[in-house]
């Protein structure tokens, strides 16, 4: 008897009184038609007296017409609310049930448990508090029953009833049962639920469901009605910080200025000092303004206003802390997504994603993998359809408030949103924030540069050939390259003219760009020797600095500088191009040697010129130094 | 142990939440006031939202002008009481026909003078975002309606192809001319708002409690004779019965139960152990299965 009809017959004012006691419990189950889902909610809500008489009389003419029960009440047919559906015999949305006993309110998400579905369950498990997995006593543990768990585990439900079902089919044989819960209790050592409970029932005759079954004296636990009744779960939010986003700005006249919102975890009082997560402003709590008086304190869950000391600068979409135990703030975020929409995700497209009051546009910069949800296995995949689950990472375009979801269920949960059709694609919850500098990661090959190199017999190495104008850096490059391709060496010259006309064309001859000019050259070279070849860098590069960062992208023995020792005098007799005379008429500006410095390599493991020697005598010195150096022999990397 | 949050304070927390998030959404929103219990509650609930501010929508009565009269008193008391913005809208082209339940029948009087009336006066307002005060308990349809509901430029509603919705965050985005119906009391059931009536003491319309009235007995419904609109069959005399309506509506559609609650308590006692749901006084749903879901695609609330 859920609810005491003698106390609301006889005393109803008591009654009421002790109504107000009442908690709230959402929950939701997981199972097919066919592990008797829809019969095991029909139950509750038939024997708790939610189903009045008019319910009771449609109930029963449509058991004949259509009921699966030989006449008898088909409880699966109160719960299927859209006429196709209930045609077909299946549900395919998310429906909400409530029933009520005297301790309790419940809603119930009723979701369909097909693969075709997880998004349903998915939505219907992002409110619950609780997951009821059913599971068919016959069958036992199915890819259905993994899955179920997966899904309930990946949006952060804790407590788990394992409904074990059907028992009367198997005669009540306890040994099934416990084979059953032992299996699914090691599978479960790998999902972070906090607590498991298994119960043996039968839905369609009772046992178990409100009343203990004398079918089952091997049983001491609570039935499942009991058990709903007693879970704890609301003090899960409460002892996480104090958050509070701001959806709404209260300003009815110039006196009063407002902050509302639903405190989404923790606790707060007037006197508390408060910081605006994203402006870092702090202040102090002034009042808890409520329609039924002010508030001395105010807890998780609550829709409150609050109004502060100072004036400081808050909207919507702000979020509120204490200033001791601020939440993370971060435009770029790893997270769990499930993809929800017939359109595949595509990483790379902007996308909206609204998290509590905050809206910003985001991509998904990087699908790390996908998980499948039958075997929680991961696997590579370039994009997430319909129903899929993967993680990824989130780069927005603003700085978003949030708790990593696994820490607090209340904050780091977003919704994905197509900014042209306007369709809810995707939901996601965060892993971690990623600062900008962290956020690219090394992807980590099994083909290193070591095996690269080794496969070409060379060790790579970056040929960094620097010096003024017209001293002949071009000329050796090229016929050093031609020497180790008759060698059989695998090479590539960077040449600067050559690199100015495409990379670096938008760079002019500023000291600005020449660091930036240096620098993408040598990040590209580096990339070059990651690829096992010698690369050859034809460029003035005239300063230290620079020389030293590319020489810092590589390893020790990678980078050979080459320096071309022409005197400035016999360049500027040379003048191939025409440019000293250009700079010296003062048309162009910058020019190294002439009006900008060229700073001489102190160090370079190797110099020569072309004023004593030919180029081509300068290119054999160079050869042999490289020979001499061990870069052309036979050489063993650690692969 | 004691709760936290009790189960009202829950729901109610709920209710404020998806009514700020409305009003902080859409530029145009309104509530839609139907003069029930319901509409009591989402009015409180609108009310203590932006306290100590008042909502910043309007409030609008789609009149069928066969409302009971006691509910328009009720309406323009509450309004001037409260002094919200209240916009009255009656669909003139249906009044210029004659339209009526008793010569055109409920089905078809429902649809000229609600659900028409309804898609009119959004038009004509060009409002994007309407609150109503629907359960999902009420009926089966409802159980898997939105929060956030989308509607078409012609309002309809597609329930095959609804937008998923996860915990609290709700995707107000539309398109020109695309609305939203947004339901804050989603998740409550009659109980629930019985009870929260009781604790908060709000202001209802009297015929919710019993009272003499003058009634007929029609196809197995109490039908109340509210005025002389009301033609009376043959050997039909009008019985002053203690009754009064577990649900508001038109007064020609709307059945009485014999009832002799006078009290909110009474109200909620004769609920318990009354075992008879309360949409059964309401002849809409009984025309034909699965009637409300066809009426919601169509655009009604």
């Amino acid at each position: 008897m859920s609810h005491k009809s003698d106390l609301i017959a006889e005393d109803i004012l008591g009654y009421l009184k002790a109504q107000e006691e009442k908690s709230l419990l959402r929950f939701i189950t997981c199972g097919s038609v066919d592990d008797g889902k829809s019969t095991l909610i029909g139950r509750l809500l038939w024997d708790s007296k939610l189903i009045f008489e008019d319910q009771l009389a449609a109930l029963e003419s449509d058991s004949r017409k259509v009921g699966t029960q030989g006449g008898e009440i088909d409880f699966a047919l109160l719960l299927d609310g859209l006429q196709a559906e209930r045609e077909q015999g299946i549900t395919i949305d998310v429906a909400y049930r409530f029933f009520s006993t005297d301790k309790r309110k419940f809603i119930v998400a009723d979701t369909p448990g097909h693969e075709q579905y997880t998004r349903n369950m998915a939505t219907g498990a992002s409110t619950a508090d609780v997951a009821v997995i059913l599971i068919d006593a016959r069958k036992g543990i199915l890819t259905q029953t993994r899955r179920h768990s997966f899904i309930t585990s990946l949006l952060g439900i804790k407590h788990v009833v394992l409904a074990v079902n059907k028992m009367d089919l198997i005669d009540y044989d306890q040994s099934k049962f416990d084979q059953i819960v032992a299996e699914y209790l090691k599978f479960a050592e790998q999902l972070n639920y906090s607590s498991i409970t298994a119960i043996p029932l039968s839905a369609l005759r009772g046992d178990n469901m409100i009343e203990p079954s004398a079918n089952t004296p091997w049983y001491s636990g609570p039935t499942l009605l009991a058990h709903l009744e007693d879970v704890q779960v609301e003090q899960d939010a409460i002892e996480k910080p104090f958050r509070l986003p701001v959806q709404w700005v209260n300003r009815p006249n110039l006196d009063f200025r407002g902050f509302s919102g639903t405190i989404s975890s923790g606790r707060v009082k007037p006197g508390d000092e408060v910081v605006v997560t994203a402006s870092g402003l702090t202040s102090k709590v002034k009042d808890i303004v409520t329609f039924d008086g002010n508030l001395y304190e105010a807890i998780a869950g609550q829709a409150i206003t609050l109004t502060l000391e100072d004036e400081i600068d808050i909207s919507r979409g702000d979020v509120l802390a204490h200033a001791d135990a601020k939440p993370d703030f971060a435009d770029q975020f790893e997270a769990r997504i499930i993809w929800m929409h017939e359109d595949h995700l595509l990483p790379g497209r902007p996308y909206l994603i609204k998290m509590g009051a905050q809206v910003a546009n985001a991509q998904i910069s990087d699908l790390k993998y996908k998980v499948n949800v039958n075997t929680l296995e991961h696997v590579a995949g370039k994009t997430l359809e319909l129903n899929e689950v993967g993680i990824a990472n989130i780069s927005a375009d603003k700085a978003l408030a949030f708790d990593p979801y696994d820490q607090n269920r209340h904050s780091g949960r977003f919704i994905i949103i197509d900014r042209f059709t306007n369709a809810t694609v995707g939901a996601g919850m965060v892993n971690h924030s990623l600062r900008r500098a962290t956020n690219i990661k090394w992807q980590e090959m099994d083909i290193n540069k070591g095996a690269r190199a080794y496969q070409k017999g060379q060790k790579s190495v970056i040929l960094w050939f620097t010096g003024l104008s017209g001293a002949g850096k071009s000329t050796v490059a090229n016929l050093v390259e031609k020497k180790l391709h008759a060698l059989g060496k695998h090479t590539y010259t960077l040449d600067g003219d050559n690199v100015r006309h495409g990379l670096n064309k938008d760079l002019g001859f500023t000291d600005a760009d020449r660091v930036e000019n240096i620098r993408r050259v040598g990040e590209t070279a580096k990339l070059f020797v990651d690829a096992g070849v010698i690369t050859l860098v034809s460029f003035i590069s005239p300063f230290k600095s620079e020389r030293q960062l590319a020489r810092s992208l590589v390893e020790k023995d990678e980078f050979i500088e080459v320096f071309i020792d022409t005197p400035l005098e016999v360049c500027e007799q040379r003048d191939v191009k025409g440019l000293y005379k250009k700079a010296r008429a003062g048309e162009i500006a910058n020019f190294t040697g002439i009006d900008s410095p060229y700073e001489r390599p102190e160090n370079a493991e190797i110099t020569v010129n072309t004023s004593d020697q030919t180029a081509e005598e300068a290119a054999e010195a160079i050869v042999s130094k490289l020979e001499e150096f061990g870069v052309l022999g036979a050489w063993f990397p650690e692969i | 142990m004691q709760p936290n949050l009790t189960h009202l304070r829950q729901l109610e927390a709920e209710s404020i939440h998806i009514i700020r998030e409305v009003a902080a959404s859409f530029e145009r929103p309104v509530m839609l006031y139907s003069i029930g219990k319901d509409s009591s509650v989402l009015l409180h609930l609108a009310r203590k939202a932006f306290y100590p501010a008042p909502p910043p929508f309007p409030l609008m009565h789609v009149d069928t002008t066969w409302k009971f009269r006691e509910m328009i008193e009720f309406r323009d008391r509450m309004a001037a009481e409260y002094g919200f913005d209240l916009i009255v809208h009656i669909n003139q082209d249906g009044v210029e026909r004659g339209i009526g339940p008793f010569t055109h029948g409920s089905s078809l009087h429902t649809d000229v003078m609600k659900t028409e009336s309804l898609k009119q006066a959004l038009n004509k307002y060009k409002f994007d975002a309407a609150f109503g005060g629907a359960r999902r308990d009420e009926e089966k349809a409802r159980a898997k309606e939105r929060v956030f509901s989308f509607r078409t430029e012609t309002h309809r509603w597609d329930p095959k192809n609804q937008r998923p919705e996860l915990w609290d965050i709700y995707n107000a985005r539309i398109n020109k001319g695309e609305s939203i119906r947004a339901f804050p009391i989603s998740n409550w059931t009659e109980l629930d708002i019985w009870q929260y009536i009781y604790r908060e003491q709000i202001p209802i319309v009297p015929l919710y409690y019993s009272a003499k009235r003058p009634v007929v007995e029609r196809d197995g419904m109490l039908i109340m004779v509210d005025d002389d609109r009301m033609p009376l069959n043959p050997g039909e005399t009008p019985e002053m019965k203690s009754v009064r309506f577990r649900t508001l509506g038109c007064y020609p559609l709307t059945g009485a139960v014999e009832s002799e609650a006078a009290t909110l308590p009474d109200i909620i006692q004769e609920m318990l152990l009354t075992r008879s749901s309360e949409r059964q006084g309401r002849m809409i749903d009984h025309d034909q299965a699965g009637s409300m879901e066809k009426k919601k695609q169509e655009g009604y609330f």
